[in-house]
């Protein structure tokens, strides 16, 4: 349990770092920059215009269907992993179970592909 | 050993490839005639399937570990799921068509959604059974939405997946409890933890968690509150299939679970159901009054019945099991009738639901009229149509098991459900004519109609025979 | 107290806090960022719990795809967030209420935790004992093979899942020039292009 725990040490240490080396940072900015605000120095514009429109717009929904084809794929190759971790034990049957996933889930490709709803329009 | 367990899951892997062949026979063809043609060989290939099933005798086998139950029980569901699941989409083709909403992904939809009902009840596994189900509803929530321009179907299709989503989660919360005190997810594994009759602490919060979860997808009260407006909202041919062949499905895999995997600690759970069974019938008969939208009403009606086939389960024993399945039988036999003749209602080339708009309906139709008051008649229980046959079994098997309380609470909720059937057949026969229907009655739904209308007075003499499979089947899920 | 302890602490407290301001939180793109703290905070318990494929897993679906999914969602909604909040607000006695009571079931069935007798001879039917196979590895073996009619049917959840996004939101917009490849390269310039020979001073 230990031993594992053990080789987070790397990963740790790097986070331990990367956040010190950040609040260092940030806070150096803080301390040693010169701050003089002014209302219109920190006010928003966009390209010389005060700002027109509420910056949170409604995406297309386009986005919204590509997002979860993404995530349906994202799944299936998140089985290959213990899959290929394992590969020299499974055998017969598990190769041709997973060969056989790829293909349900490659019928679905074929699908939305001739569907058109991997075009941008 | 993968040989054996294949040709056991054979029929689901028929119609799974039958499912992904078509999926790209339609899009890469891009006729639209391909879809009308793909809702019948779709129904075809359900009949053929399920004859398939009926007519293959074999003994109970289980697959995959003791995850796949191959058994009477599951072959009598299947059958039932296949055959009504057929006879809806081949009454809906003509429908959908019309209104612009027969796409060809519809009946692979469907298929999809039949094989997910076929592993909820054979399932011997809580994995398999979430699988499932998940496989069954996740098709289910497209289908509600499938008129994606109104308002009103993808309001229905949200609502059933957001509460669809609940129920999936407590029945998971549930799992994963009897998972961590049984130590097994294998319904045989955990019958086997309670042999004392006595359910642990732990395993009896998994029990209930999974009750409700169940009760979410059978739409018992407590748990119906998506039902009304679900059915209200997915175009019609879809609240056909939604009041069939997923009750079904759902209702069996409840009987599998309570039986196959606590089957050994019944006190523990008939409180339960019975709960569950005398709330539904009082909610479903009494709320069902006021509606005036028949798909609303026939809403109310189904968690009603649900709550009469409950009280089955609630018995816990052989016989009341064998009660659920004859109930569940003839519920989805008037239910298809019924939605035969909902689908044919419309004026002026548009569907209608409004009870009001029946008014007189004998006069011109009179043939279809009677159909229909035998179908009400049998879904209110009125002696001596096969609805009272259902009833009456039912209650006997209350009766048997000492739920006297229930058998009589079910009395009381039978009487005061028939009024709104009643008022049905009153508006048919009686009252002022206002604006009628008109249009065309498609043949195909003459046809349903008729013929299961037919079946609740023919069937009086033996029920078609129908005790004889499901005591069989009983028996097979209780020993 | 020992390392994974303090380990175990800090995390469980990022789940918590997580979880907390993702419901309290004005801003729902704020919300959702604490979403994917309570994700990464619990990935880092599955570590200390020795379930490392879980946590990437957490790491790679949850925080990659599953929370980009909800900024998109959340972003193309009009909802508004500050009405929807007086209405929860409204509801907060009987949702507090109905919590409290799952709390004290839960804590019921804490204070009597007890297995089933067989439990442990259950579980270790199942799965490769845990000194012996690294997790994933162990996870490997049972997914492909024992469990492949769950695999095959997780297969086919996900083709239902492309379809009914596709069939839910797929607008195919006429009127649109579209690439269409093979059509573009099989044009040959006998239909492609047409000829006229003009007589000087005639146009066409």
């Amino acid at each position: 349990m230990d031993e594992l725990l053990r080789e987070y040490l790397p990963i740790v240490v790097f986070l331990g770092v990367a956040i010190g080396l950040g609040l260092v940072l940030l806070a150096a900015a803080a301390v040693a920059a010169v701050q003089n605000p002014d209302p219109e120095k920190v006010s928003a514009y966009e390209c010389g215009f005060n700002a027109f429109d509420d910056a949170r717009m409604k995406f297309d929904v386009r986005f919204y269907l590509v997002a979860i084809l993404f995530i349906i794929f994202d799944l299936e190759v998140a089985f290959l992993f213990p899959w290929a971790v394992a590969f020299k034990d499974i055998g017969d049957v598990g190769f041709w179970s997973m060969m056989v996933f790829l293909a349900v889930l490659t019928v679905g490709f074929a699908y939305e592909w001739k569907k058109g709803a991997l075009e941008w329009e | 050993m993968i040989a054996a367990d294949i040709s056991a899951v054979l029929p689901e892997i028929v119609l799974s490839v039958y499912a992904m062949g078509a999926l790209l026979l339609a899009v890469y063809t891009r006729k639209d005639e391909v879809a009308q043609m793909l809702v019948w060989a779709t129904s075809g290939m359900l009949v053929l399937v399920a004859l398939w099933i009926a007519l293959s005798v074999q003994d109970s086998r289980t697959a995959f570990n003791g995850m796949f139950i191959d058994d009477g029980y599951s072959r009598f569901a299947k059958v039932m799921i296949l055959a009504s699941a057929a006879a809806v989409l081949f009454m809906s083709q003509e429908y959908m068509e019309r209104r612009g909403l027969l796409r060809f992904e519809y009946p692979i939809l469907i298929t999809l959604a039949v094989v997910g009902m076929m592993v909820m009840v054979s399932a011997g596994d809580l994995m398999a059974l979430y699988m499932g189900l998940e496989l069954q509803s996740l098709a289910l929530y497209v289908v509600a939405a499938l008129r994606r321009d109104s308002v009103k179907s993808t309001e229905a299709g949200l609502k059933y997946f957001v509460l669809g989503a609940l129920g999936s989660g407590l029945l998971l919360y549930g799992a994963s409890l009897t998972y961590g005190y049984a130590g097994t997810t294998q319904f045989a594994g955990i019958v086997t933890t309670a042999t004392e009759g006595e359910l642990s602490l732990g395993l009896l919060f998994g029990l209930v968690f999974l009750a409700a979860g169940l009760a979410f997808k059978v739409s018992a009260a407590p748990f119906h509150m998506w039902t009304p407006d679900v059915y209200e909202g997915s175009p019609t041919p879809v609240t056909a299939f939604f009041a069939t062949a997923p009750k079904v499905a759902a209702m069996l895999l409840f009987g599998r679970l309570l039986h196959g995997a606590f089957g050994e600690a019944v006190a523990d759970w008939q409180q339960i159901i019975a709960f569950l069974s005398v709330i539904s019938m009082f909610v479903g008969g009494i709320a069902a009054i006021g509606q005036t939208n028949i798909k609303r009403l026939m809403a109310y009606s189904s968690i009603a019945h649900m709550g009469f086939a409950l009280m089955g389960l609630a018995a816990g024993t052989a016989l009341g099991v064998q009660a659920m399945l004859v109930y569940m039988a003839i519920y989805v036999t008037m239910n298809i009738g019924a939605f035969a003749f909902i689908l044919s209602m419309e004026r002026n080339g548009q569907p209608v639901t409004d009870i009001a708009s029946l008014r007189m309906y004998s006069r011109r139709d009179p043939l279809r009229a009677l159909a229909m008051l035998v179908l009400m008649f049998s879904l209110a229980g009125v002696p001596p149509l096969v609805g009272f046959f259902g009833k009456f079994y039912v209650l006997t098997a209350a009766v048997d098991a000492g739920l006297t309380w229930l058998a009589v609470a079910g009395v009381i909720a039978s009487v005061i459900g028939a009024f709104y059937y009643l008022r049905i057949v009153y508006f048919m026969y009686f009252g002022e004519e206002t604006e009628p229907l008109d249009g065309e009655v498609q043949p195909v739904l003459t046809v349903f109609l008729l013929a299961s209308a037919g079946a609740m007075v023919l069937g009086v003499f033996n029920l078609f025979g129908i005790e004889a499979f499901a005591a069989a089947a009983a028996a097979t899920l209780v020993q | 107290m020992t390392v994974p302890a303090i380990a175990f602490y800090c995390f469980a407290a990022g789940v918590l806090a997580g979880g907390l301001f993702t419901v309290i939180s004005r801003h729902p793109v704020h919300s959702v960022l604490w979403l994917i703290l309570a994700f990464l905070s619990s990935a880092g318990l599955f570590v200390l719990l020795g379930a490392e494929f879980v946590a990437m897993l957490l790491v790679i679906v949850y925080v990659g795809a599953v929370a980009v999914l909800f900024l998109f969602v959340v972003m193309m909604l009009d909802v508004d967030f500050a009405q929807l909040r007086a209405e929860m607000a409204k509801y907060l006695p009987l949702s507090l209420m109905i919590a409290i009571v799952l709390l004290m079931q839960l804590a019921l069935a804490f204070g009597s935790w007890s297995f089933a007798p067989e439990a442990e001879d259950l579980r270790a039917n199942i799965a490769p004992p845990l000194e012996e196979t690294h997790n994933t590895a162990a996870l490997g073996l049972l997914i492909y093979d024992d469990y492949i009619l769950l695999f095959q049917l997780s297969g086919l959840i996900l083709l239902v899942a492309m379809i009914g996004a596709i069939v839910l939101t797929l607008r195919h917009k006429e009127g649109i020039k579209r690439q269409d490849v093979l059509s573009q390269m099989y044009r040959d310039p006998a239909e492609a292009l047409e000829i006229k020979d003009v007589k000087p001073g005639q146009g066409l």
